[in-house]
């Protein structure tokens, strides 16, 4: 069974999808996304969907969910790095991904989070090095 | 005229079809040179089309087409089901309307995202869905 790695970057985790989502993976990633915020107590949930040539409305609605479920959970995410013909395809489909924030590739994803976290947050300082 | 140049024809029963499926509509939309925009698209719509091929019919066929029309050069994507048929169609076809637990963007999505859809669905005995996209469409 595939798994998408889930990496530990201080008080953010980071998520780098780079195959191509069935459905299985997909719902696999968000719960274990969830519990990993959980045990965590991360602030902060980077996906990186640079690499992703097609997101559709089932995927669109994952990324959502994964969105609202870490909001409930005290932590933001923001999805980055998607390609030019993804989001205008994902706007021609008609789906605006509201709710989920988004920055054009990881270092702005960070430094969105850490603005949305405030200045009080401890900030992300060490490199990654937990992988579930 | 229309005239098919090459065929290519897929059976989906399992979600695990969908990805492959999806490199075989992207193989012929390369082959034509379609860029990476349209190319996007399509397999975006053809995303959706088995997506609900495989909720709402347990699976079905799809057929790949590289197609011409004079100069112009295409890829045209049948997707036909065995399943239990559109009821209303016009009201599948709104933007928001589900009988699933999806966002019901499917089907009217799909259609924005190619130049020709056509459906055609037969209560009880199935749903045939064409959609075309022209390379520079």
């Amino acid at each position: 069974m595939d798994k998408i790695p889930i990496l530990r970057m201080g008080t953010f985790l980071l998520v780098t999808i780079q195959v191509d989502l069935y459905d299985r993976l997909a719902l696999n990633l968000e719960s274990d996304l969830i519990n990993m915020v959980h045990k965590t107590g991360a602030r902060g949930v980077l996906i990186d969907i640079s690499a992703v040539s097609i997101v559709d409305s089932f995927m669109g609605r994952i990324l959502g969910n994964i969105a609202c479920m870490t909001r409930v959970l005290d932590a933001e995410t923001v999805v980055v790095g998607m390609q030019p013909a993804v989001a205008i395809t994902l706007i021609e489909l008609g789906l605006s991904l509201n709710g989920v924030y988004t920055a054009l590739d990881v270092e702005r994803g960070i430094s969105l989070l850490q603005t949305k976290l405030g200045p009080n947050d401890e900030l992300a300082d060490d490199d990654a090095d937990d992988t579930e | 005229m229309l005239t098919t140049l090459s065929r290519d024809r897929l059976t989906i029963t399992r979600e695990q079809d969908v990805v492959p499926c999806r490199n075989r509509v992207k193989e012929a939309a390369v082959r034509i040179g379609m860029g990476i925009v349209n190319q996007t698209k399509l397999i975006t719509a053809a995303s959706e089309l088995i997506r609900n091929m495989l909720r709402y019919a347990g699976g079905g066929e799809l057929l790949i087409e590289v197609v011409c029309k004079g100069r112009e050069s295409g890829i045209r994507l049948t997707f036909t089901d065995q399943g239990p048929g559109i009821a209303d169609i016009q009201l599948a076809m709104q933007d928001g309307y589900s009988t699933g637990k999806s966002l019901g963007l499917g089907l009217p999505g799909t259609k924005r995202l190619v130049n020709e859809f056509d459906l055609e669905s037969i209560l009880g005995q199935g749903t045939t869905i064409t959609i075309l996209k022209w390379k520079n469409g």
